[in-house]
């Protein structure tokens, strides 16, 4: 098989620095996270110049949020936060089950992050809140649906990573990936508390 | 452990498909770069037919529009960007010490997402509508509202796909600066041109998701009715004033930096002397690159952000002045008491000097707020960017292209044709622009299709248009000698210009596959040299001859820009008159375009399944005996 999977069975404490290759995966990942606080950075400046054109007789943030379904939302990605810390402490101790187990509770909580979020959105149009309503309405549905479509990007991609080393292994190949798609989540879960803060809690009080 | 895997590996077409090697991707970049460079080119005399005269009626005010808009967004994105990306693919690596670059399948994937980027943007041409709106695209000239054909849309999805491929580009080459060196090269003993390509891609990094996000909202506002800019539904134009800027101003630094770079390799080289105050050049890039992303808003002096901003971006602005002009006198002083030869690399270095101080003048004299409401959109601001732009980058990039083009093809071009080269385009560049800050300055306003006859603009502008001429012939001498010089055996040593200082002249031209049979051991700045002057033979090694480690090529970047290609047209034309039902029901319902997508996501699930072991090259290939070393 691969010239690497000699080294299974002893993994080094960090696997996903083992090797040049991962450190680059690693160092890469980091900027690129850099690239993409710029662009929510953008969005976030958009959303907030745009925040209070609400339009005549369109509902406004007050009147839209529901702080409990948000409120949940973030307890749940916050959690999924926490899960992927798991994994990826279990992975430095070499424990590949438990590493797995960690990746799929975290995989679960993201899918019911999404879920509520498609819930809202539905909600959201209903009321008559809908992308082309008015400036406030298509940015907060491109940064949230941004965000969104982070969350469901790093489902597919986390659990694919399972089902990977579910077949191969943690190897010095496959330890970065999954490293480099904790670090993923992170972000994405960092990005969410500035939602929750500048959109919704800020929308909140107006 | 340099048990070797069967691996394929291509000859002919599929080979340049399929490629990961640094050296060839440059290459690569190089002919669609250079193809751009000379479609905008073309539009550009277009442009110069067009108003030789006054009241000319050459080109219509609509295809007008259409020459400048797509002249300016061709030369930016498509021409001077891949030229820049195809010397720091060719060089970069070999100057550290590197093997390859860090992420080799990333690297070809950038150039197949800006190729196909820029492909896209070029078939509205074909297509029959065009973007129009400038290369600034400002609402709400380019909004749904005034803008009803689809010319934006291209504008919009065909940039959004290159500039992909332009960030993930600059990521490589950050990361592959950081991790990839040789033993020995500290970030102090990096030469110039590495240095400059690392701020660039640092800014690439944090300018460019700005203009993915301005994209997105106005590809939003067009094709799915959204209010980003459209004043009726609360939209606001001026924040895609500042969301461009935020990302145009730091690119105007992403391509002037390079070349920065180059003419700090070439002028050092060719006056046979350490380049003069080497750290100072260091602390001015940084320091360019940092305040490069503080003085967008000198574009918007204009629009009424009120006289704190304007003074604030004013002071901001001619900042920048300082590191700029502190490069200038570090390049006067590496020349004074050197001895310097005139090559033609070099007279295209040295013409650079005067000519971007030009450009540097008027930059300043435009960061000056209240002189700027004179200026601004006159021909005065045309006349500033092309002798930052043309007369500094381009002529860099020439330098550059003079002086590696033995490194990257083993054969030097013809010196005489490249003296010519540089002559032509040279004056040919002055008589076109000189003249246009003097337009500017009588008000003539820029991106208009025509003017009236006795406003004393004629002889002027009559004369721009010959210069414009002469830069094409410039242009036709250095494709003569290219095509001269391919004719020519492949004869280029290791060091063909004999005075070479980095590490590049110390391996055979063109570079081997791995570059380096042994990694070198670096042992001071300008490694090169500095061996040659303690009397050694070439670098010392850092390792013993062994089995190399190379990555496999893969078509999968081709595909997966394929795919960019295919969703882009499928958005494209999600909305249009079809007369027959299948083809409108496949692209109304985003098929085509869920297509494309699932063509590069699926392309994105195989890399990551399928496992690149990548395959060695033994050492027997690498010294070409049959013995063990
Ligand atoms: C000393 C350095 C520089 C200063 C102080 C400076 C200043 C300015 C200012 C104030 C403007 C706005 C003029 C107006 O629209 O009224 C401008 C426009 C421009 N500058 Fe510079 N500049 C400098 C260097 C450069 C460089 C190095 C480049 C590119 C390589 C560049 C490219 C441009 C371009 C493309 C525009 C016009 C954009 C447009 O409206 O289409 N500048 N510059
Ligand atoms: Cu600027």
């Amino acid at each position: 098989m691969s010239a690497h999977s000699h080294l299974d069975g002893k993994l080094p404490h960090e696997p996903e620095r083992a090797t040049l290759e991962g450190r680059n995966k690693v160092l890469g990942f980091w900027l690129f996270l850099g690239g993409e606080t710029v662009l929510f950075g953008t969005l976030f400046s958009a959303f907030l110049a745009l925040r209070d054109q609400v339009g005549d007789g369109n509902p406004t943030s007050q009147e839209l949020f529901k702080l409990a379904t948000v409120a949940i939302a973030t307890v749940i990605l916050l959690t999924s936060s926490l899960t992927s810390v798991f994994a990826i402490q279990a992975m430095h101790r070499g424990q590949v089950k438990a590493m797995q187990n960690w990746l799929i509770v975290t995989v679960v909580l993201g899918l019911a992050f999404l879920g509520l979020e498609v819930y809202e959105f539905i909600e959201y149009t209903h009321e008559g809140h809908q992308f082309s309503t008015s400036a406030f309405s298509s940015s907060f549905y491109t940064l949230v649906g941004f965000h969104g479509a982070h969350v469901a990007l790093g489902v597919v991609w986390i659990s694919l990573l399972i089902g990977q080393v579910y077949r191969k292994g943690l190897t010095v190949v496959t330890a970065p990936k999954v490293y480099v798609a904790g670090m993923y989540w992170h972000f994405i879960d960092v990005v969410w508390v500035f939602i929750f803060t500048v959109v919704y809690l800020m929308g909140k009080v107006g | 452990m340099a048990h070797a895997h069967p691996v394929k590996r291509h000859t002919g077409l599929m080979d340049w498909l399929t490629t990961v090697d640094h050296k060839k991707i440059g290459i690569l970049y190089l002919i669609a770069g250079g193809f751009f460079f000379l479609i905008g080119g073309l539009e550009a005399l277009l442009i110069r037919v067009q108003l030789w005269k006054p009241l000319n009626n050459f080109v219509g005010a609509d295809t007008y529009n259409e020459l400048l808009t797509m002249h300016g967004t061709t030369m930016i994105f498509l021409a001077a960007m891949p030229v820049i990306f195809a010397l720091m693919n060719a060089i970069v690596p070999l100057q550290i010490g590197a093997r390859d670059v860090a992420f080799p399948f990333v690297n070809s994937l950038g150039f197949w997402t800006f190729f196909f980027g820029g492909l896209l943007l070029n078939i509205s041409w074909l297509a029959g509508t065009v973007p129009d709106a400038g290369w600034t695209s400002y609402v709400p000239l380019a909004s749904p509202t005034y803008n009803v054909d689809k010319g934006v849309d291209f504008y919009v999805l065909g940039l959004q796909i290159a500039g992909i491929g332009t960030l993930i580009g600059g990521i490589n080459f950050l990361v592959t600066i950081i991790n990839m060196r040789a033993p020995g090269m500290s970030f102090m003993r990096m030469p110039m041109f590495t240095w400059t390509a690392f701020i660039t891609s640092a800014l690439i990094l944090f300018a460019f998701p700005a203009l993915t996000v301005g994209l997105v909202a106005l590809m939003f506002d067009r094709l799915f009715e959204a209010n980003f800019f459209e004043v009726a539904g609360g939209g606001n134009t001026v924040l895609w004033e500042h969301i461009f800027w935020i990302f145009g101003h730091p690119e105007v630094y992403i391509l002037i930096l390079p070349a920065f770079g180059v003419i700090s390799e070439v002028i050092s080289t060719f006056s046979r002397k350490r380049l003069f105050g080497y750290s100072s050049m260091v602390f001015a890039t940084v320091l360019i690159g940092f305040l490069g992303f503080m003085v967008w808003a000198h574009h918007m002096f204009t629009v009424g952000l009120g006289p704190v901003a304007n003074a604030l971006f004013s002071i901001a602005t001619m900042l920048i002045a300082v590191p700029t002009g502190i490069k200038i006198f570090n390049w006067i002083f590496t020349m004074w008491g050197g001895s310097i030869r005139f090559t033609s690399a070099n007279l295209f270095a040295v013409g650079f000097v005067p000519t971007f101080v030009m450009g540097g003048v008027t930059g300043v004299m435009l960061a000056a707020a209240p002189a700027d409401f004179q200026y601004h959109d006159s021909y005065f601001v045309v006349a500033h960017f092309h002798y930052v732009i043309v007369g500094g980058l381009v002529l860099g990039l020439f330098a550059g292209l003079h002086y590696w083009w033995p490194k990257m093809f083993g054969r030097a071009l013809n010196e005489f044709i490249g003296k010519l080269t540089f002559w032509t385009f040279f004056i040919g560049f002055h008589l076109t622009f000189f003249v246009q800050h003097f337009l500017g300055l009588m008000g003539m306003p820029r991106r208009i299709w025509t003017y009236l006859d006795g406003l004393g603009f004629n002889t002027m502008n009559l004369i721009s248009t010959i210069g414009a001429f002469l830069m094409g012939l410039g242009t036709i001498f250095f494709i003569i000698n290219i095509i001269v010089t391919a004719a020519k055996p492949k004869n280029a040593g290791n060091d063909p210009w004999e005075d070479g200082r980095t590490l590049e002249w110390s391996i055979p031209s063109p570079a081997p596959e791995y570059n380096f049979a042994q990694t070198p051991l670096v042992r001071g700045y300008d490694a090169l040299w500095k061996e040659k002057m303690d009397g050694n033979e070439g670098m010392s090694p850092a390792e013993p001859i062994g089995p190399i480690h190379m990555p496999s090529p893969s078509i999968l970047p081709f595909l997966m820009s394929v795919g960019l290609f295919i969703a882009g047209f499928g958005f494209l034309y999600a909305k249009n008159d079809w007369n027959n039902a299948f083809v409108s029901n496949i692209f109304g319902n985003h098929i085509v375009a869920g297509l494309g997508l699932a063509i590069t996501l699926g392309c994105m699930v195989v890399r990551s399944l399928k496992d690149d072991h990548g395959f060695h090259i033994e050492p027997e290939e690498i010294t070409g005996k049959g013995v063990k070393a």
